[in-house]
């Protein structure tokens, strides 16, 4: 025992409990004394505080970045514009009966109703809620005559972002529309980030408050955070109505990074031209930079709808489209490759010494596995067929042969070294990365153990890039351009360069190489003398009839429908079951500059939709000829 | 038996519930309930949560009360032993938000920093239990180090208002389980010596380009602020100086409910949380105040009257301690919205937004409404 006490350890107890229950009072005694100093003593003091002298925050919001394309042409820019904006902490009548008034003056939509009610719900008071944008001379001149009988509305300039070329390029640009709830909390989480103390608690959804529009797909969400720079304040003097007496300091806020593009978007407009409303994709990319040249996605739609809140109607007609138009088809469709696969197929034989370049087969026009019968395109065949006639002339059998003789290991695991059935790393969200076939593949998609095993009748379709295979163009494209770039893969990109606006910093998004793959020269060239001649004797020659530079491609034709046996005529088939149409090249074959893929949905053969638009893309790259009938480019001031 | 007045079959649901402790809690959960109506100012959504939050705290202490308290005792070392290996975790593998790292997702996101406030006046309770009627000086020394470890890891988050909970929960275990006066006495004189010095050096103290020992340079910055909050209006001061506007426009008798301008023209920060009291205060004035702080009073001097009267060691500890800490959370928040005390993240008890406070609070609270139950069935 510690002997410091003559008393038992209760009575100890219950001593200092006593003492314990006399520091509470004295504490809160403090506490008293100090609320009779602050609301009785100083009251006046402090009543007059808070009746004058205010001081609020005031945000101004930062001009979004431009997007530019790489010879400097405007495709994203801001212009000013009046709005209407209401300050809640001014306002003399309820909310409702102001609107009602001030639909007298300047017409107010149901939409901007909406909008506005929603806009206040959890606002500043002292905030200026935006309540009609887009007022035209005539409304501002209206409002301003009635200006004094509307307190606490004023009419401000915003920005607003405009795409001057509408529809052109929507999907890679995307758009911008007001902050959602969603994006809010988005934009919360990103300041979270932000050290205690480098921002008060208060001030982190003041910030959010300046922010009048964000990203919401293409580019513009991908570069949100480069594009819309810094928001500055003012910090004000306001009375008790919220009215702004004096002005105490300003941080100005700073513009968004301008992106500067891989695109080129003449070529762009040529290639969106020459799909002549037909749906599809096309992907070109420039080898040795992975600078994407062009991105198309048809149809296209116009972006400026969405900037103030899309049209209810308008949104739903999009949406329901058959034609799906807000579909970003190079970047998240996938489509079985059919035909143009098969120059992958034919590197990974002579890669893997499956083949030799001179090695053939006597193509009898099927191959027969097992019980089933895989037919080739050619009836009675094609003869005797070596790895380069095998691309020149498609042929079906010597890929079903080969595709037995590989193995789905084999070629999946070669295939992934291409990029096929992987993200390609492009810098827009929402890639998908489609289905590259394998052994694990397929036991994670299924779940039935019967359907889960891998049966070796899988494996022989694979070979003509039909079955399970399912890409998108990008990858097409890109594993194009790798093969064409001999192996150097370079991350494609839509974003060449982002130039700071303080600082005119320019930084390359892509300054180097991401891997070097190990592929065997004569390998390529074998390759290549295959594609080369498809344009010049095989499926490609008569849209590539007389062409200037050597070319190399592949026509491909890929299943929707399964036909289970029946002859193909595109007639008896409705048109959405209807063939694809795919093409992919590279140009010049000798030194190649330019990769390209695409698909024509529901097109029906390659060789007549998909490769006289590569023809025309690639005439136009390679000899600066603009096809005729195809109305020339101009450019907007 | 099916006779059975349905007012004594319903009999349980208010057995056990300490009528005076239950009024003070009615009464404080009111007034908070109405203050926070007005300072989510329409907002009913959140209004609604923490009216959730409410109901969920009383169904814990509700629960917890009818818990015996010999259960408590048996599991405070574990708590407290989880408690720490959680907070270890978060050490290593927490989630860093706003530059700080208290939390640890385990399938949810929790704050093992808010554990430790029972825990460990509960593991220290125990301890003494244990060691009752052969207490040496070395137990304080062990005790000691049970309440460091943990508070140390905390405050390196850094959680400082945590800490300081944490720290004073332990301190009251300690205190009250006899620690020697003449240890105690020296720390409040050190104490009181500091804040004196810091009183009347404030202004060469505070200088440029003067930095402390052992106090990080925000926490000094806190404190600076605090002496002169006209020195930095529009930065740190602004918290401290618009809720003491808050307070002193209040008056006497207040604006009236809902018609607080600092609070609705939105110059009161954290208002729905930390500083809840200056919109209270703002719309109720001194009058309110004044109620607020005997609401207070009689919740801790029924807690401690529990706690005197509680049958065993552990219980006695357990309760003084929980009620001074009650205490602690008021007093802390009401000085730092006041002015009085440097910007620490305290909640007011039943009254800030808050549903992990609030759990903590309705668990406290429950233990000491089973510790007088024991103590009624120990009786009869």
């Amino acid at each position: 025992m510690v002997g410091y006490t003559d008393s038992t350890p209760l009575e100890d107890f219950q001593k200092r409990i006593r003492i314990a229950l006399w520091f509470v009072m004295i504490c809160l005694s403090i506490l008293f004394i100090r609320f009779f100093w602050l609301q009785v003593i100083r009251h006046a003091k402090y009543s007059t505080a808070s009746e004058s002298n205010r001081i609020a925050i005031i945000t101004t919001p930062s001009q979004r970045g431009l997007i530019i394309d790489r010879n400097g042409i405007v495709l994203a820019r801001n212009f000013p514009s009046y709005s209407l904006e209401v300050t809640l902490a001014g306002l003399s009548t309820p909310v409702e009966t102001l609107v009602e008034a001030l639909n007298e003056v300047v017409k107010i939509s149901p939409k901007d109703r909406a909008n506005f009610f929603r806009s206040i719900q959890g606002a500043k008071k002292t905030e200026s809620i935006p309540i009609r944008n887009f007022l035209n001379d005539e409304e501002v001149a209206r409002f301003l005559t009635r200006r004094f009988a509307f307190p606490g509305v004023e009419v401000q300039v915003r920005y607003f972002r405009e795409y001057p070329y509408q529809e052109l390029g929507s999907h890679l640009l995307g758009y911008t529309g007001r902050v959602s709830l969603k994006d809010r909390e988005k934009l919360l989480a990103e300041l979270e980030d932000v050290p205690d103390d480098q921002m008060s608690d208060d001030f982190r959804p003041m910030k959010i408050k300046g922010i009048q529009q964000v990203g919401k797909i293409g580019l513009e969400q991908s570069y949100e955070k480069e594009l819309r720079g810094t928001v500055g304040y003012n910090e004000v003097e306001i009375t008790a109505g919220g009215r702004v007496v004096r002005n105490l300091s300003t941080t100005p806020p700073i513009s968004g990074s301008n992106l500067s593009l891989a695109i080129d978007i003449k070529l762009q407009y040529l290639i969106e031209q020459l799909f002549n409303n037909q749906r599809g994709a096309m992907v070109v990319i420039e080898v040795a930079t992975g600078d994407v040249l062009a991105f198309v996605s048809m149809p296209t739609f116009n972006p400026n709808a969405f900037i103030d809140g899309i049209d209810a109607d308008l949104w739903k007609k999009l949406n329901e489209s058959l034609e799906k138009p807000l579909f970003n088809r190079p970047l998240r469709g996938t489509y079985p490759p059919g035909s143009t696969f098969k120059p992958f197929m034919a590197l990974a034989a002579l890669e893997g010494n499956f083949r030799t370049p001179e090695q053939g087969i006597l193509d009898p026009g099927y191959f027969k596995f097992g019980n089933t019968v895989f037919r080739d395109d050619a009836k009675g065949g094609h003869g005797f067929v070596n790895l380069r006639q095998s691309i020149t002339v498609s042929c079906d059998t010597y890929y079903y042969i080969l595709a037995r003789d590989m193995g789905i290991n084999a070629i999946s695991s070669f295939m992934q070294t291409l990029g096929f059935g992987q993200v390609t790393g492009i810098d827009v969200n929402g890639e998908v990365r489609g289905i590259l076939p394998s052994k694990e593949w397929k036991k994670a998609y299924y779940s039935d153990p019967v359907k889960q095993r891998w049966r070796d009748g899988d494996t022989i379709s694979i070979g003509i890039g039909q079955g399970y295979n399912s890409y998108t163009i990008l990858q097409l494209a890109q594993a194009t351009a790798i093969v064409a770039n001999r192996g150097v893969v370079m991350r494609p990109h839509l974003v060449k360069i982002i130039e700071d606006p303080v600082t005119h910093e320019k930084t390359l998004t892509v300054p180097k190489e991401t891997t070097r793959l190990t592929l065997k020269k004569e390998n390529l060239d074998a390759v290549t003398e295959g594609m080369i001649g498809v344009n010049r004797t095989g499926t490609g020659q008569i849209p590539f009839a007389g062409v200037a530079y050597p070319v190399a491609g592949k026509t491909g034709t890929a299943q929707v429908f399964s036909l289970a046996g029946k002859d193909y005529k595109a007639s008896n088939i409705s048109e959405f079951k209807r063939d694809h149409a795919l093409y992919i090249a590279f140009a010049p074959a000798d030194k190649p500059k330019y990769a390209l893929a695409l698909v024509v949905e529901n097109a029906g053969f390659g060789a007549t939709s998909a490769a006289p638009i590569a023809r025309k893309a690639l005439d136009y790259l390679m000899l600066n000829n603009w096809p005729q009938g195809v109305p020339p480019w101009k450019t907007l001031p | 038996m099916e006779n059975t007045p349905l007012r004594q079959r319903l009999r349980f649901i208010w057995e056990g519930l300490d009528p005076t402790l239950s009024t003070i809690l009615i009464c404080l959960v009111t007034i908070g309930n109405i203050t926070f109506l007005s300072a989510s100012s329409g907002t009913v959504v959140t209004w609604v949560e923490q009216s959730r939050n409410l109901l969920m705290a009383i169904l814990i202490m509700w629960v917890t009360s009818r818990i015996p308290i010999k259960w408590l005792e048996k599991i405070s070392l574990w708590v407290y032993l989880a408690g720490v290996v959680l907070l270890l975790a978060v050490t290593f593998f927490g989630q860093v938000k706003k530059g700080a790292r208290r939390w640890l997702n385990i399938g949810v996101v929790i704050q093992p920093s808010e554990i430790m406030k029972i825990a460990m006046p509960m593991m220290l309770a125990w301890y003494f239990q244990r060691r009752e009627e052969m207490v040496q000086l070395k137990d304080f020394g062990i005790a000691l180090i049970f309440l460091l470890l943990p508070t140390v890891l905390i405050a390196k988050q850094p959680d400082l208002g945590t800490a300081i909970l944490v720290l004073a929960a332990g301190l009251y275990v300690i205190i009250l389980a006899g620690l020697p006066w003449k240890f105690i006495l020296p720390f409040v004189g050190a104490g009181v010596i500091g804040i004196l010095f810091i009183l009347i050096f404030g202004n060469s103290i505070c200088a440029k380009g003067v930095s402390w020992p052992l106090l990080q340079s925000y926490q000094q910055h806190r404190i600076c602020t605090l002496l002169n909050p006209g020195s930095d209006p529009l930065g740190k001061g602004f918290h401290t100086l618009q809720s003491m506007i808050a307070i002193g426009s209040g008056g006497a008798f207040g604006k009236g409910w809902m018609k607080g301008t600092q609070t609705h023209l939105e110059f009161i920060p954290e208002k729905h949380t930390d500083f809840i009291f200056a919109v209270f205060s703002e719309e109720f004035g001194l009058i309110g105040n004044v109620v607020l702080l005997i609401l207070f009073l009689l919740l801790i001097q029924r807690g401690l009257q529990i706690a005197s009267t509680a049958p065993n060691l552990y219980t006695r500890l357990l309760g003084g301690s929980v009620t001074l800490i009650f205490f602690t959370y008021a007093f802390v928040n009401m000085g730092m919205v006041s002015g009085l005390l440097p910007v620490v993240g305290v909640p007011l008890p039943f009254i800030s937004y808050g549903g992990t406070a609030l759990a903590t609070l309705g668990f406290g609270v429950g233990i000491l409404m089973s510790i007088n139950r024991g103590k009624r069935l120990i009786q009869t």
